[in-house]
C-alpha cells in the first residue's frame, strides 16, 4: 500500500517554549484507519494541526499525496478534510449553506447531488434547512463531518471525534468511520479512548510527550505486547504463596481466595501446565480458572511508563 | 487563485448583511436623519453659508463619511472576528486559500455593505436638504476607495482583537474622534492656525475634504493630495495584512 501522508523528522516548539513534537516520522497508508493514541497534551492535536495547516511546522516536513503542506499548500489541503475537536459552527447558518460554503472554500462548484448523498449518509438530509444552532450535539458533530467530506477529500482527520459523547453516539460515529473507510477514504483519528482505537483502527500510533513511541497493526500490537492473566480460584483460603510456587509470576488476592498468574500470551512456553502440576503437588485444590487478554489500555500504560 | 473561495466568502458575508437588513440599514439611516434634523435644520438655519454652500448641504458629505468609515470598520472587523470567536476560522486555515482570497472575500463584502449604506444615506439626505454632485464619478471613486481602505483597516482590527472589548475599542476611541475632528461639520479654515496644522495629521481630513470636493468643487486640501493620502493608507493596510498572514502573527501558532 502506498503512503498518502509522509511525515519526516517533524518537531514543533511553541513560542511559549513548550516542545509539542519531537522528531516524529510516520507514513500513513492510503485507505487505512490510523488511530493516534495518547494522553491529553501528548501532541496528537499539534501533529494533525500541522498536517492540516492550522499550526506552522517547526523543523522537518510533511507531505500529503506527495505535496508539501507548506510550499504546495493548495494541492496538499485539497486532499484533506478535518473534523475539529471542538464544535465550531456558524449558529445562524443552515446545514446546507454550511456545506456549500465549505465546498466553495475548496474551490469546487456547487454539486447538489453530492451534498444530498453526504447528508443522507450522515442522516442529516431532513435537517438540511435547519440552522446549526437548532441541532443536538451529535448532529452538530455529524455536520462537521459532512463539511469535512463535502470537497471529496482523500484523507480525513478526526480530532477526538467521540470526546464527551455518550456510548450510543460513539458507536454511531464508529459506524460512520467504517463506512467512510469502505468508500476508500484514509482516516486518521486522535483519541485517548483505547477501546476506540482497538475497535476501529487498522493501525495504532502511540504518542506521548511529543514522541511517537510506536506504530503497529492493532492486532500485532496486542499480540506483541499483550499479557494474559489467569485467575485461579481456590477451594480453601491460602495463608501465603507456598515456597514451591515462588518461581511463578503469581499474586494472591485474599478477598476472592484467588491466585493471579501473569504470562506472555505469545511466549514459547506459557508455564501453565507446570504451574498446574506444581499446584497439585502442593495440595492446593482449584475451584475455577479464568483467563483474560490484557487490553490496549494495559499495553498503553506499560508503554507510557517506559516498561516496554 | 481560488475564485470560487472568494465568491463563497463574499456571498456568505453578504447573506449575513441581508439577513439582518433592518439592523444593517435602519440604524445608520435613522442616526443620519437625526443629524440632519439637529445640525441641518435646527442649528444649521442659524449658520451662514460655508464656501458658498448652505450648512445643511455642507455637512452631507461629512455625514456620509462618518457612517461609511464606522460601518466599514465594524463590518470588516466583525466579519473576521466572529469566526475566530466561534472557532470556525479553522476552515479558512485548512482550505486551499491564501490571504489574498480571504481578504478579497471579507474586505470586498464589508466594503460593498458600507458603500450601500453610504448610498442609502445619500438618498435619505435628498429628503432633508437640496444639494448637487458636481463630480459624480469622483464621488463614487472616493466612496469606493474609502470603503475599501477602512474595511482593510477594520479587517486588521478583527484579526488582532482578542475579545469583543478590543474589537470596539479602536472604533470608539480612535475613529469617532478622528471623524468628528476631521471636518465633518466644519471647514478646516474655520479653525485657528495652530489647530489647522494639528488637523493635517488626521487622515480623515483628507477623505472628507476630497469627498466634499466631488460634491461642491470646493476643498480644504488639494484634491490630488487627498487621493494620494487615501492611496498611502490603503497600501499601509495591505502591507500590514500581508505581513500578518506571512508571519502568522495573531493568526497561527
Amino acid at each position: 500500500m502506498s503512503s498518502i501522508v509522509s511525515i519526516d523528522n517533524l518537531s514543533k516548539q511553541y513560542d511559549s517554549g513548550f516542545q509539542a513534537l519531537k522528531d516524529v516520522s510516520l507514513d500513513i497508508r492510503e485507505g487505512e484507519i490510523l488511530a493516534l493514541l495518547g494522553p491529553n497534551g501528548a501532541g496528537k492535536t499539534t501533529l494533525i494541526s500541522i498536517i492540516c495547516g492550522l499550526v506552522t511546522p517547526g523543523t522537518g516536513s510533511v507531505r500529503v499525496g506527495g505535496h508539501d503542506v507548506v510550499h504546495d499548500f493548495r494541492e496538499a489541503r485539497s486532499l484533506i478534510g478535518l473534523v475539529p475537536q471542538e464544535i465550531a459552527l456558524e449558529p445562524f447558518q443552515t446545514v446546507y449553506d454550511a456545506l456549500r460554503f465549505t465546498r466553495g472554500l475548496f474551490g469546487k462548484r456547487h454539486d447538489p447531488a453530492l451534498l444530498q448523498s453526504i447528508l443522507e449518509k450522515l442522516s442529516l438530509w431532513d435537517k438540511k434547512d435547519a440552522k446549526t444552532m437548532e441541532l443536538s450535539g451529535g448532529m452538530k458533530r455529524r455536520v462537521l463531518i459532512a463539511k469535512a467530506l463535502c470537497h471529496e477529500p482523500r484523507v480525513l482527520f478526526l480530532d477526538e471525534p467521540t470526546a464527551g459523547v455518550d456510548v450510543e453516539l460513539r458507536k454511531e460515529m464508529w459506524e460512520v468511520v467504517r463506512d467512510l473507510k469502505d468508500d476508500g477514504v484514509t482516516i486518521i483519528l486522535t483519541t485517548h479512548y483505547i477501546e476506540e482505537a482497538e475497535a476501529i483502527a487498522d493501525r495504532v500510533g502511540v504518542i506521548n510527550k511529543g514522541e511517537l513511541l510506536l506504530v503497529e497493526k492493532t492486532e500485532t500490537l496486542m499480540q506483541r505486547m499483550g499479557q494474559r492473566q489467569m485467575r485461579i480460584e481456590l477451594m480453601e483460603p491460602l495463608g501465603a504463596i507456598p515456597e514451591a510456587l515462588s518461581g511463578y509470576n503469581l499474586d494472591y488476592a485474599e478477598d476472592t481466595h484467588s491466585l493471579v498468574y501473569s504470562y506472555e500470551a505469545n511466549g514459547e512456553r506459557t508455564g501453565i501446565a507446570s504451574l498446574f502440576a506444581d499446584l497439585s503437588k502442593a495440595g492446593i485444590v482449584l475451584r475455577d480458572v479464568e483467563t483474560r487478554q490484557s487490553s490496549l489500555e494495559d499495553i498503553f500504560v506499560g508503554l507510557v511508563e517506559g516498561k516496554s | 487563485m481560488n475564485f470560487q473561495a472568494v465568491r463563497s466568502i463574499y456571498s456568505f458575508e453578504m447573506a449575513r448583511f441581508f439577513r439582518t437588513l433592518s439592523q444593517s440599514l435602519i440604524s445608520p439611516v435613522l442616526s443620519t436623519s437625526l443629524y440632519f434634523i439637529v445640525f441641518g435644520a435646527a442649528i444649521g438655519s442659524r449658520i451662514d453659508e460655508i464656501d458658498g454652500t448652505s450648512y445643511g448641504a455642507f455637512i452631507v458629505p461629512g455625514l456620509i463619511m462618518l457612517s461609511v468609515l464606522t460601518q466599514s470598520i465594524s463590518n470588516a472587523s466583525f466579519g473576521i472576528y466572529f469566526p475566530k470567536f466561534l472557532g470556525s476560522i479553522y476552515e479558512l486555515h485548512t482550505a486551499p486559500v491564501s490571504f489574498v482570497e480571504i481578504v478579497l472575500g471579507y474586505v470586498g463584502a464589508a466594503a460593498t455593505k458600507s458603500a450601500l449604506i453610504g448610498l442609502v444615506i445619500l438618498i435619505t439626505a435628498e429628503f432633508f436638504v437640496d444639494f448637487e454632485i458636481l463630480h459624480p464619478v469622483a464621488m463614487l471613486a472616493f466612496l469606493g476607495l474609502t470603503c475599501i481602505s477602512f474595511s482593510l483597516f477594520g479587517f486588521i482590527i478583527g484579526v488582532w482583537s482578542k475579545n469583543f472589548e478590543q474589537l470596539q475599542m479602536i472604533p470608539l476611541l480612535v475613529i469617532t474622534p478622528l471623524v468628528f475632528l476631521g471636518g465633518s461639520f466644519y471647514s478646516i479654515s474655520m479653525l485657528p492656525p495652530f489647530w489647522q496644522t494639528v488637523t493635517m495629521f488626521n487622515p480623515v481630513v483628507y477623505l472628507i475634504s476630497g469627498f466634499r470636493w466631488s460634491f461642491y468643487g470646493v476643498a480644504d486640501i488639494n484634491i490630488g493630495l487627498s487621493l494620494a493620502m487615501i492611496g498611502v493608507f490603503l497600501v499601509i493596510c495591505l502591507g500590514i495584512i500581508a505581513w500578518t498572514f506571512k508571519t502568522g502573527y495573531k493568526i497561527k501558532n
